[in-house]
């Protein structure tokens, strides 16, 4: 935190804009904040043309136009032709629900280079009932239209014990779908998956099975399909890098204008974290409380401060820390090394009990109305 | 994955080249990733325009520098350019 030297910070890569928390879907797996009806507010146009140009200057490359759904932001093509004149690589990340393909083909003449399109699970049933909205028939749809379109075409499927099962399945249906990318993104206990994880979070015997299938996959689709993995880090050693490091490289702009080191970073107490109307993404970066607090290795305590790996992954996920222990300086405990590592355990144990529990509790879907329960 | 000589090499539509002025250097860009260019990578790369075989992008490479003897090179990157899908043949 203190004494930190601001022409040693390297500039922000990865832009993601969070352009609005208004989504048709009701993942309950969401990332975004359970409480997330507490800040309706969204920046204006002009607000957002502002913080691209900003974060471009500073060396910012990669765009995300996220959410909730980016589609329901009616300004959406003129950004996206904005962030490519500044010369950003630019994705909408997208439940794909409502785009059509006239509006495909305006955004890719606007200049959007790829669109990554989430689907829920293998099957019609299952898919409609995680999203909470029918919507398989036209996700696939659009899958073939952004693939006819000639954008790389992502499809990004969230992994979790409801549909582990139908690995092999989902890996066929986007190879079928003609991905060029595939995302497996095994869900990450944060925010809404948090709230749901005795509902979410697989065995280890089912991960590993599935991690098995995946990986056979990966080499039998090798220069055809890229998959991405996104490992569950409740079943590793060693927490993840995360943010490559806390201002390193990562910014994000939640809808309201709130700057964050990484998306969850809203939720972590007494960052005050800025607000891109009040300061500029420079002033922010280099200046602000919220994008110190966690740069370098100051803050931490044992056993990441005389760890020989705190290189490596940064004492793992603050937002893990303070979610899962209560004190957001503590070691993430997914590390085996970490006095709190038996949180995990017991996670894990306990989404074991439920699965076999008689009477499942319902899955607490991502809405306003569940939202405002937390407010 | 080899370089067919007979054929014309041809950036992928998919992925982009670009110069960034904050970085001072070429990168390419795709879905969830970027990488980093050294020069010569940058200078063989922007001939992948469609418009050259194997033979005449050595050519014009060696032409250019005033050298000889780059073909080995030059295949070789090409042939990692292709395995990554950076580059196409057809
Ligand atoms: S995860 Fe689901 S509910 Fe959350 S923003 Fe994405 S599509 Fe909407
Ligand atoms: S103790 Fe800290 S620095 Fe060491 S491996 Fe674990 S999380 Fe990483």
């Amino acid at each position: 935190m203190a004494g930190f030297d601001k022409t040693n910070n390297t500039p922000p890569r990865w832009l993601l804009a969070e352009l609005t928390y208004a989504c048709p879907l009701q993942c309950p797996y969401c990332s975004n904040p359970l409480d997330y009806a507490k800040y309706p507010s969204e920046l204006s146009t002009e607000d957002w043309m502002r913080v691209l140009t900003q974060a471009r200057k500073m060396g910012a490359v990669q765009l995300g136009f996220s959410g909730g759904e980016p589609l329901t932001r009616k300004d959406l093509t003129e950004l996206v032709r904005h962030a490519r004149q500044l010369g950003y690589y630019s994705n909408l990340i997208t439940s794909g629900y409502g785009l059509t393909e006239e509006k495909i083909v305006q955004l890719k003449e606007a200049g959007l280079d790829h669109i990554q399109v989430s689907i829920q699970a293998s099957t019609q049933e299952l898919n409609d009932h995680i999203a909470g909205t029918a919507s398989y028939v036209h996700k696939k749809e659009v899958a073939h239209l952004v693939k006819k379109h000639g954008y790389p075409m992502v499809l990004c499927v969230v992994i979790h014990r409801e549909n582990i099962h139908q690995m092999q399945d989902i890996l066929e249906m986007a190879e079928e779908l003609g991905a060029d990318y595939l995302e497996l993104a095994n869900t990450q206990y944060y925010g809404w998956a948090h709230a749901n994880r005795d509902l979410l979070l697989p065995t280890r015997e089912q991960f590993e099975e599935a991690e098995r299938i995946a990986q056979a996959y990966k080499e039998k689709v090798a220069g055809k399909m890229k998959i991405y993995y996104v490992v569950p880090d409740y079943y590793e050693d060693r927490p993840k890098a995360c943010m490559n490091g806390w201002g390193t490289t990562f910014l994000t702009i939640a809808p309201d204008g709130v700057a964050l080191p990484c998306h969850s970073a809203r939720e972590l107490p007494g960052l005050d974290c800025p607000n891109v109307k009040d300061l500029s993404i420079e002033e922010i970066w280099h200046d602000s409380k919220a994008f110190n607090f966690f740069r370098g290795q100051e803050w931490m305590k044992e056993p990441c401060r005389s760890c020989d790996e705190k290189h490596k992954d940064f004492g793992g996920c603050r937002c893990q820390a303070y979610l899962l222990t209560g004190d957001m300086y503590n070691t993430d405990p997914v590390c085996s090394k970490s006095p709190n590592h038996q949180v995990i355990d017991a996670a894990i144990a306990s989404a074991a009990a439920v699965a076999l529990a008689p009477n499942e509790k319902p899955l607490l879907f991502r809405n306003s109305k569940n939202s405002r329960e937390f407010m | 994955m080899t370089i067919q000589p007979d054929k014309i090499i041809s950036f992928s539509p998919t992925h982009r080249l670009q110069w960034e002025e904050a970085q001072q250097k070429n990168v390419i860009l795709y879905p969830e990733g970027m990488v980093e260019l050294n020069t010569s990578s940058a200078e063989i790369l922007k001939l992948c325009d469609g418009t050259r075989t194997l033979d005449q992008l050595i050519n014009e490479l060696e032409q250019k520098f005033a050298t000889t003897g780059l073909s080995n090179d030059i295949n070789a990157f090409l042939e990692v350019a292709l395995h990554n899908g950076w580059i196409r043949q057809n």
